[in-house]
């Protein structure tokens, strides 16, 4: 194999694992992000009750 | 004790996956045709055979609702397909990369890719489907058809290189032909696994979300009512 495949190669494999990493990281931000959300509201509705 | 078992299943699932990936990048040689690229398959494969089982798990679950209309099972349904709707894209995205690198292209027609992408938008349909219904059985029902439809996908992906008389771009199968060498069994095994892991959290992750959302209906139904 060329010097110039074997870059290449590397480099979509770089670019493979790394797009595979983001969608990931992407999903567990999303879900971390949306977990305090739901547990704020939580919090401000139990509040809510224990006050009326 | 559901935080202890989420961080445990986390935690060793990402272990699995740096000592995988130190095999991969580290130890296995290249390949004679592909050259490095080739190690692309450790996460590719791994990623749909685990999107596969949790959609498995979700079919199940959406069975068990409709014949008993038990919340938990739709909570179950829809954290697992969520989880799996990442994996699929992960297996989409790092495919069309491999490809664009091997074929030339980063996209073809052919009988495997259009069945996975329409599998994919089909599950991504069933996520943007749920917040459009606010009834919660409405939408539970509704959505365990959706997951019972939409499974009926799988099986053409799985077959989509099996059967004889298809031609199609896509690699044919690995494991079961002997096609994978020796040596590169044990990394591809553990690649699951870690993803089988990390996975099993984020179903868990995602389900206390359903079930705190279930929660937080409930409260405010009962704050309406007063």
């Amino acid at each position: 194999m060329d010097p110039t495949a074997i870059i290449t190669n590397l480099k979509f494999l770089f670019y493979g694992y790394s797009a595979a990493f983001i969608v990931l990281l992407g999903f567990v931000i999303l879900l971390v992000r949306r977990s305090r959300r739901i547990d704020q509201e939580l919090t401000r509705l139990k509040s809510l009750v224990e006050n009326k | 004790m559901r935080e202890k078992l989420i961080y445990t299943l986390g935690i060793l699932g990402t272990l699995v996956m740096v000592y995988n990936l130190h095999t991969i990048f580290l130890d296995l040689p290249d390949e004679a045709m592909q050259g490095a690229v080739y190690r692309i398959l450790f996460i590719h494969v791994p990623a749909v055979i685990n999107a596969f089982t949790f959609l498995a798990v979700a079919l199940c679950t959406s069975v068990a609702f409709l014949a008993t209309k038990k919340f938990i099972y739709d909570s179950i349904s829809v954290a697992c397909i969520e989880v799996a709707t990442a994996f699929m894209l992960v297996n989409l995205v790092t495919g069309s990369i491999w490809g664009r690198n091997q074929w030339g292209i980063w996209w073809t027609w052919d009988l495997r890719l259009t069945s996975m992408l329409i599998c994919f938008l089909l599950y991504l349909g069933y996520l943007l489907m749920r917040p459009a219904i606010t009834e919660p059985t409405q939408r539970a029902t509704m959505s365990a058809f959706i997951s019972i439809f939409a499974f009926a996908d799988v099986p053409l992906v799985i077959m989509a290189i099996r059967l004889p008389n298809v031609r199609t771009q896509h690699p044919g199968p690995v494991l079961e032909t002997g096609n994978l060498a020796p040596a590169f069994v044990p990394p591809f095994l553990l690649g699951m696994l870690a993803l089988f892991l990390i996975g099993s959290a984020l179903v868990l992750v995602r389900l206390h979300q359903e079930t705190s959302r279930r929660e937080i209906d409930s409260i405010r139904r009962e704050l309406h009512a007063v």
